[in-house]
């Protein structure tokens, strides 16, 4: 901004030459070490962990991009019911708890913190 | 001044000793003791998931029940330590082998014992510290001016920097992380907008709690999915009375116990370093200074005293400058400096004026969470193999929602679940990179305070760096601070 010797785009171009500093000194340390420059971790060979680790990422995309849809109730017992069911529990327990645990959601944060959770397609039972 | 101090205290009674209030300690209590069990939930992630429900409780039982839950979780860590050996929150991880040790040789109940008993008195001396130390250092700060204030951020992000584990320039890039996300929005002197893009949701700047529930919550229950193929093997060990012997214990190493406590208040009260550095610097200095060093490592139980008496009376040690300046000691009080602005209590020297009752409520509830920790940690430990048996592949995605829903409720948007999951990745890649997350967390929440400090000054100052240097205070904070910077730097430099 003029008339400013220290203006709003000061203090993050200091941030950024800091970064450029160090980046440039952990390349210079990273070449010298010589190890791969990408490496897969270890769960990578763990079928049930890859899937859990992918649900688990997918999951929240898809809550972003559904919840005001579907709604919140819809959309986390659908959610819980994949991760814990991939991450090994049986059917019986999946069903139970993604349903109990929906239910307490709503009943501790609608009902009771009054947060204005999205009903979505359920708006007309709305309770 | 006696007179108008019994008032505050009586008034600081009537708040704690509320039926409401002290539903939610208890409450509290038994949430934190469970997290700190479980290996893979932390202290700062418990911290992070009761932000959102604490949004809806008036300022004392809200602070109340993160002071309660934290203080119950550094201890319930150490209960996987001797059974599972394996850390309950990384404030164990110190002295895990040395308590898993001491269980196989047939002493579990004497570790799961000295855990409880030495978190209690170490908690109880850090609050005392705390309850001490705090209102007389408000006094000598309520003369700082803005060059000060600059000079004690530096000096916060310094040690941040300096006292994290592992490659110190990976925490530099750390800290710079953390603070050009607090110079986005419009929370800067000049009210300029930056790194808005355009974007509704990024004008008014990014909100912490969601990031900070990323960064603490999901990149750890990343972490957790990703080994849950490991199993759990409960070591099996008779349970009586864990209290059997600590009397003997305490007049034992009482120089242990103190020492213990007093590094762990200190290194609490240094900015970004908190319970996990306390403990294992002073298991360290156990080590170091005990008659019997040999003796570490095949279940002595010398350096779980002290160790576990730090890493408890490192939690009161980090309010010390949290209240004080507003600069937080550790993680979770990076998380409670937020919650205290949102409860009107804000941080800084003033606050002992403007909120006495209230501050007092909260050093009372310090003293009545460790009092309560006997009690409970006695119940805890009794219940400590069903809480382990609970099952993680329920467990983790029933917190996965929890997130979602706290991160939504700050601001009543789906944002803050984009922010949540965004750093979610982001601090899983850093931690299993190296890269420590409490220099970032530190960055983000003294971003705002450093560049006006610095500004302020500069204007001040008319643009002369000497005058950073020419108030008393100020110039000692200054020199410190260049110590502080340079001396790691050039010992490295004669070393090689």
């Amino acid at each position: 901004m003029p008339g400013q010797k220290f203006g709003p785009a000061w203090f993050p171009g200091l941030i950024a030459v800091g970064l450029a500093i160090c980046g440039a000194l952990l390349i210079g340390s990273g070449m010298r070490q010589r190890r791969p420059w990408l490496a897969a971790p270890e769960w990578i060979r763990s079928p049930r962990a890859r899937s859990g680790i992918g649900a688990l990422l997918g999951g929240l995309v898809f809550y972003v991009l559904a919840a005001d849809a579907l709604g919140f109730h819809i959309t986390a017992i659908v959610l819980l019911a994949v991760w814990i069911r991939l991450l090994g529990a049986s059917w019986r327990v999946t069903l139970c708890v993604a349903v109990l645990a929906t239910l307490v959601i709503h009943l501790s944060f609608y009902k009771l913190l009054r947060v204005p959770l999205p009903w979505g397609l359920l708006e007309r039972w709305a309770f | 001044m006696g007179v108008l101090m019994s008032g505050v205290l009586a008034q600081a009674f009537w708040l704690v000793f509320d039926p409401y209030v002290l539903w939610v300690i208890f409450a509290s209590a038994i949430f934190g003791l469970f997290v700190g069990a479980v290996p893979g939930l932390t202290a700062t992630m418990a911290t992070a998931l009761l932000v959102p429900v604490t949004f809806f409780m008036p300022p004392v039982p809200a602070i109340a029940s993160i002071v309660t839950a934290t203080a119950m979780a550094i201890f319930a860590g150490d209960i996987p330590s001797c059974l599972l050996r394996m850390p309950g929150t990384p404030a164990s991880a110190a002295y895990t082998d040395e308590a898993y040790a001491l269980t196989k040789k047939g002493q579990g109940e004497l570790a799961l014992g000295a855990g409880l008993w030495f978190s209690i008195l170490g908690g109880l001396f850090g609050t005392a510290v705390l309850i001490a130390a705090a209102p007389s250092l408000a006094e000598i700060a309520l003369k700082f001016s803005s060059f000060e204030y600059f000079w004690l951020v530096v000096l916060g992000l310094a040690s941040a920097v300096f006292l994290a584990i592992g490659n110190p320039l990976k925490g530099v890039v750390s800290l710079l992380l953390g603070l050009l996300i607090a110079s986005q929005g419009l929370d800067n002197p000049a009210g300029f907008p930056r790194f808005t893009f355009g974007i509704a949701e990024l004008a008014g700047g990014l909100t912490l709690i969601p990031i900070m529930i990323g960064m603490f919550a999901v990149s750890e229950i990343l972490r957790s999915v990703s080994r849950i193929d490991q199993p759990w093997e409960m070591a099996q060990t008779k349970i009586g009375n864990v209290l059997h012997g600590m009397w003997g214990l305490t007049l034992r190493y009482p120089w242990q116990l103190l020492r213990g406590s007093a590094v762990g208040t200190a290194i609490g009260a240094l900015p970004g370093a908190g319970a996990d550095i306390a403990a294992w610097m002073s298991y360290a200095i156990s080590k170091r200074f005990s008659k019997e060093p040999d003796k570490f490592g095949t279940g002595h139980i010398e350096g779980i005293i002290e160790a576990g008496a730090s890493n408890n009376s490192a939690l009161a040690g980090a309010w010390i400058p949290a209240l004080v300046f507003g600069i937080p000691g550790d993680s979770i009080t990076a998380i409670v400096i937020g919650v205290l602005y949102i409860k009107g209590l804000n941080p800084g020297p003033t606050i002992f004026m403007n909120n006495a009752p209230a501050i007092y409520a909260v050093f009372l509830v310090f003293i009545l969470a460790n009092l309560l920790m006997l009690p409970l940690g006695i119940a805890a430990i009794r219940a400590a193999k069903q809480m382990l048996r609970a099952p993680r592949e329920v467990l983790l995605p029933v917190i996965v929602l929890f997130c979602i829903v706290g991160s939504f409720a700050i601001n009543n948007s789906l944002f803050g679940v984009v922010l949540m999951l965004a750093f979610g990745v982001v601090g899983y890649f850093m931690e299993e990179n190296g890269f420590p997350i409490a220099p970032a967390i530190l960055g983000m929440v003294l971003g705002a305070m450093l560049e006006e400090n610095f500004i302020s000054s500069m204007i001040k100052a008319d643009g002369r760096v000497l005058a950073f240097f020419e108030r008393p205070i100020a110039g000692a904070l200054g020199l410190l601070t260049i110590a502080v910077l340079t001396v790691p730097v050039l010992r490295r430099l004669l070393r090689s």
